[in-house]
């Protein structure tokens, strides 16, 4: 994809920066070193907190002594469970998933009873990091070992060990979508029962961590009754709602400033345990408080991601026409659930269907506790998962019926002249062409040179195979109409907030609820705002991510921010422009109706030349000497736009995949996508946007799984047992557009954020299996690791656990029954 | 690397050492601890924030500075061993207010979006360069290899080096230096 220039610029018709490829403005400081990370932040006075961490997954506090870090030098306080037991609440569910869920509690700091590696015992609070983490050796714990729950499988059978033993299983709920309930479609265990073919799998989302660049970190400042906490949060603004309640600080008291923040993808839409602790450290104190991660301790405590067994049946007629769908999960929460923690498998229910015709379909699926960190939105939340599954049972059934896989999907999709489309979960489908994007992808592939030259190594039985494969998706994005989240039980709206401000020199604050943490916000905002209003780009200030500054938001995730956020400054511009047409009318002595608005000055219809541009107008309202009567004398103004409706941004993937059949190592030899994401304000970041989502979606599907051994330690805890890709692993990619917009906002954006994360996933994994399927060879776990793909490919089966004997990842015998996780239950290897 | 004397020989020793270090053209002179690690001490001792810290397993390349001309990760490297060396940061490559070619390539290559692997990045390239004056695809990715990014895929990383390996080469695209503000303003 290039840059989109527009080469005529006329005074007439002045050149649009939406659709430009311009150069970011947040580069400036982040090239330079001129950042303001939080933990970059010191404060007079300021102390260190470290934090005391369970060894054990599971186990009851039966001794706890803090005396040798209380004597330590520099240390000025150590607090427990018990120092804040009455204090410290719950940090919150917001997605409780059905009225029954069980939520057992989610303290800061264990008070009793531990229940997974990592959570937090006790906190040090030092005049120094250094001195601070030096006593955390000095802390003397008792725990009496508990049952450690780790497999969903098991854990669901009745008798199993409890997580929570004041609970009654380990479900916290059951969630069901059934289409011919809600209406949307036909009876699902008919359209199985009539059926002429039905294919049937069990695939394992494994569990991942999204592994943000920059660690957590939180700085708290008291100052008397009043609370400023930096942290390294996508939410601002939902952490202030939060902390507020959970702790009892009255909101109002309390301001939340996310600085500079290094990426979060899901990771940092949160309430920590580490955000309460500070505040609560700081109240307890009066002095400025400031908790840092290191890498270790971020991997093994803040949330994880995925952590899914899905069970998915298909039914079909012979000539592959798609009848039925049922889907049922075990969706693992972890310990405890955390913000979204139930929601985000919840919210998979509406995308399994993915951009297919299907006339039934069922959903059902089962959160389970697991003595483990919890999991909760990691890019993409739920639409990966659903598109993984759907994307691979297609090919599955293309299998079954001896069909061309894409002559299959051509069969069952929705036709370009069918949007807006209502599928059988109930979402209407905004717009798109999928036929157009997959024939854009196959070109930009080389596909038929490929395939012959797959054609040749099959034939000469090379020992290294190629693979040629397709991932056809869809997924919904913008976050959301308030009122269908309030539908699904969610505790907030989905709406989002822009204020303008028209300073006295012409300048221009937009301010936005949208917290960025990589995406480019003050860019594509400042071409919108370029656009509306005809200033010049550089006038253009944004603000962002400060509670006291930005006072209402919803923040950053789910692919929302230009499509509701970017919406919300088009809505509140335009506020501007109808208030200053007045003003110009009154100082131009002419009608409103009879002004024409371009290029940012006002002007009188067919008298050009004289007029008086929005800048000025600025300066005018400022001074006030002469405006219209009855008016406030002020340009400004604020918008909060409610999306009516998600949009639905679509692509077509495709992946050619080297598979060595000797050594199983796998190769992505070439990759191309086209996307459509709707309207595009700055094809620069999309293409950064699709580039940063596939890395992470090819990472799942070749590099990536968090692991816990059979005791419930996490054998995946740095950045040397968790792989993530360098440059050296990840390919080129060739990405593209076609542009349908959306037609739920008036820019026709569709959000971009999650698209190459959710749609490389299957890709891979089918391009994979197509160059070994001849092989006999029907599934293979991912990540496709190299010792995997060869047991696959020579052993059958879909290559077992990572763990096996002699890795460091071992813990005892491996099931094949679970994501990740290693257990004496079942026999080494994993074949199925 | 400019020999000191190895940590664990003062381990016993309650004597805290002098260091005396240049850093970005200015020198320094500290008493520090032995075991404070290099990018520790840029930090929080001399406010050198630039630099950050990614990891504690020497994976992430997010404090690579240069020692003595060689690019380090600075959280493998003691202050002590920094001991009559000089360092650059990322605060210290632009000349002026005019941006090194690096820093000029990730900004107009798009090479970055959270920022918070730039400096590293921007720092490990820069002595890529210097060894291999007119790198390869390939070459880039393999050289970069110690330093992670979770947010672009690395693609446009991968231009940016071979861009600002252009420009150093004296075979630059012709573009005016950039300085802060122009930066700023694109
Ligand atoms: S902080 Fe030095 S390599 Fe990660
Ligand atoms: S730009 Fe965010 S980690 Fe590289």
């Amino acid at each position: 994809m290039t840059a989109v220039e527009d080469p005529t610029s006329t005074a007439s018709a002045p050149e649009k920066l939406v659709g430009q490829a311009r150069l970011r403005k947040e580069d400036a400081r982040l090239i330079t070193g001129d950042t303001t990370w939080t933990d970059n932040m010191t404060l007079p006075g300021m102390l260190h907190l470290s934090v005391l961490r369970s060894p054990v997954a599971h186990a009851r506090i039966t001794h706890l002594d803090v005396s040798g870090a209380l004597d330590s030098p520099n240390v000025l306080a150590v607090f427990t469970g018990r120092d804040f037991a009455e204090e410290q609440g719950s940090l919150p569910c917001a997605w409780p998933v059905t009225p029954d869920m069980v939520n057992p509690g989610h303290p800061s700091i264990a008070v009793e009873e531990v229940n997974h590696v990592g959570e937090a015992v006790a906190i040090i609070v030092g005049r120094t990091k250094v001195a601070a983490q030096d006593a955390v050796e000095k802390i003397d714990v008792d725990y009496e070992p508990l049952p450690v729950v780790l497999d969903m499988e098991e854990a669901v059978k009745d008798g199993s060990p409890l997580v929570h033993d004041h609970t009654s299983s380990n479900t916290s709920y059951h969630f069901v979508f059934d289409a011919g309930d809600a209406g949307t479609g036909g009876d699902t265990e008919q359209a199985f029962a009539d059926a002429e073919v039905t294919v049937s799998r069990r695939f394992v989302q494994q569990r991942l961590i999204p592994a943000f660049m920059e660690p957590r970190s939180v700085v708290v400042q008291p100052s008397g009754d009043n609370y400023t906490m930096w942290s390294a949060t996508q939410i601002p603004h939902i952490l202030r709602v939060m902390a507020a309640m959970v702790t009892g600080i009255p909101e109002h008291k309390l301001r939340v400033i996310a600085p500079d923040v290094g990426g979060g993808f899901g990771g940092k839409l949160q309430v920590n345990p580490e955000e309460i602790l500070c505040l609560l450290v700081a109240r307890r104190l009066g002095k400025p408080v400031k908790w840092t991660e290191t890498r270790s301790e971020s991997l093994m405590t803040a949330h994880h991601g995925r952590d899914q067994v899905q069970f998915i049946d298909i039914a079909a007629d012979r000539e592959g026409n798609v009848k039925g769908l049922r889907v049922r999960l075990l969706a693992d929460m972890g310990a405890y659930l955390r913000l979204i923690t139930p929601g985000v498998p919840a919210l998979g229910a509406f995308m399994f269907p993915g951009i297919y015709k299907i006339p039934a379909y069922r959903f059902e699926c089962d959160g389970v506790f697991t003595n483990k960190v919890p999991t909760d939105a990691y890019r993409g939340a739920g639409r990966p998962e659903a598109t993984f599954a759907i994307e691979r049972i297609m090919d599955e059934l293309a299998v079954e019926l001896g069909m061309d896989p894409l002559e299959l999907r051509r069969k069952n999709w929705i036709n370009a002249e069918e949007f807006p489309f209502t599928t059988v979960a109930g979402l209407q489908y905004d717009s798109g062409d999928y036929g157009k994007a997959t024939d854009q992808a196959l070109q930009l592939l080389g596909y038929d040179e490929l395939r012959a030259e797959q054609q040749r190594r099959r034939e000469s039985n090379d020992p290294v195979q190629l693979g040629i494969w397709f991932s056809t998706f869809t997924e919904m994005c913008g976050l959301a109409p308030s009122r269908v989240l309030g539908s699904l039980a969610f505790g907030a709206g989905g709406w989002e907030q822009a204020s303008i401000r028209m300073l006295p020199t012409g300048k221009v604050e937009v301010v936005t609820g949208s917290t960025p943490h990589g995406q480019g916000h003050e860019t594509a905002w400042s071409q919108i705002v370029a656009d509306e209003l005809g200033v010049p780009f550089e006038d253009v200030e944004v603000l962002h991510g400060d509670t006291a500054i930005s006072s209402r938001g919803l923040d950053t995730y789910g692919s929302r921010s230009l499509v509701v956020g970017g919406t919300a400054v088009v809505k509140a511009a335009e506020k501007v422009v109808a208030k200053a047409r007045r003003i110009a009318a009154h100082l131009l002595e002419a009608s409103e109706d009879d002004l024409e608005f371009t290029g940012g000055k006002f002007s009188v219809k067919g008298t050009p030349g004289a007029g008086v541009g929005i800048q000025e107008v600025a300066l005018a309202i400022f001074a006030a000497h002469d405006y219209p009567e009855g008016i406030e004398p002020t340009i400004d103004a604020e918008a909060t736009f409610d999306p009516v409706n998600f949009s639905f941004p679509h692509g077509t993937h495709i992946s050619a995949m080297e598979v060595d059949t000797e050594t199983g190592f796998v190769k992505i030899r070439k990759y191309a996508s086209v996307d459509d994401v709707g309207t595009i304000v700055n094809p620069m970041i999309v293409e950064g946007q699709m580039h940063g989502g596939l890395a992470q979606g090819i990472s799942q599907a070749l590099y990536e799984e968090a692991i816990y051994d059979a005791d419930g330690n996490l054998t995946t805890g740095t950045f040397v047992d968790y792989l993530l890709p360098s440059a050296a692993d990840l390919p080129h990619f060739d990405t593209g557009n076609t542009v349908h917009p959306a037609t739920s906002n008036p820019m026709g954006a569709k959000g971009v954020g999650e698209a190459g994360c959710i749609a490389s996933t299957p890709a891979v994994v089918n391009a994979a299996l197509d160059a070994v399927r001849h092989l006999g060879v029907s599934d293979i776990r991912m990540p496709l690791t190299p010792e995997r793909v060869w047991r696959a490919i020579h052993g059958g089966g879909d290559g077992g656990d990572r763990a096996t004997a002699g890795t460091n990842a071992y813990g005892g015998a491996s099931t094949e029954t679970s994501s990740g996780v290693s257990t004496e239950a079942s026999s080494l290897g994993g074949d199925k | 690397m400019t020999a000191a004397a190895h940590p664990c020989n003062e381990a016993e020793d309650t004597h805290v050492p002098q260091i005396n270090v240049r850093v970005d053209g200015t020198s320094y002179t500290d008493d520090v601890e032995p075991r404070t690690l290099l990018v520790h001490y840029l930090r929080e001792t001399l406010g050198k924030v630039g630099t950050v810290v990614g990891c504690d397993t020497s994976n992430c390349g997010a404090c690579t500075v240069h020692l003595d001309g060689e690019a380090v990760k600075s959280c493998t490297v003691l202050a002590v061993q920094a001991d009559g060396s000089a360092v650059t940061t990322i605060e210290g490559i632009a000349d002026g207010k005019t941006l090194h070619p690096m820093q000029k390539a990730f900004h107009e290559m798009h090479g970055l979006q959270c920022g918070f692997c730039t400096p590293g990045m921007i720092m490990a390239s820069i002595d890529l360069v210097g060894d291999i004056p007119e790198p390869s695809d390939h070459e880039v990715r393999e050289g970069i290899e110690g330093n992670l990014c979770r947010c672009t895929g690395y693609q446009n990383i991968v231009k940016a080096v071979q861009q600002a390996a252009a420009e150093m080469r004296g075979a630059g695209t012709g573009s005016a230096p950039a300085t802060h503000e122009a930066v700023a303003q694109a």
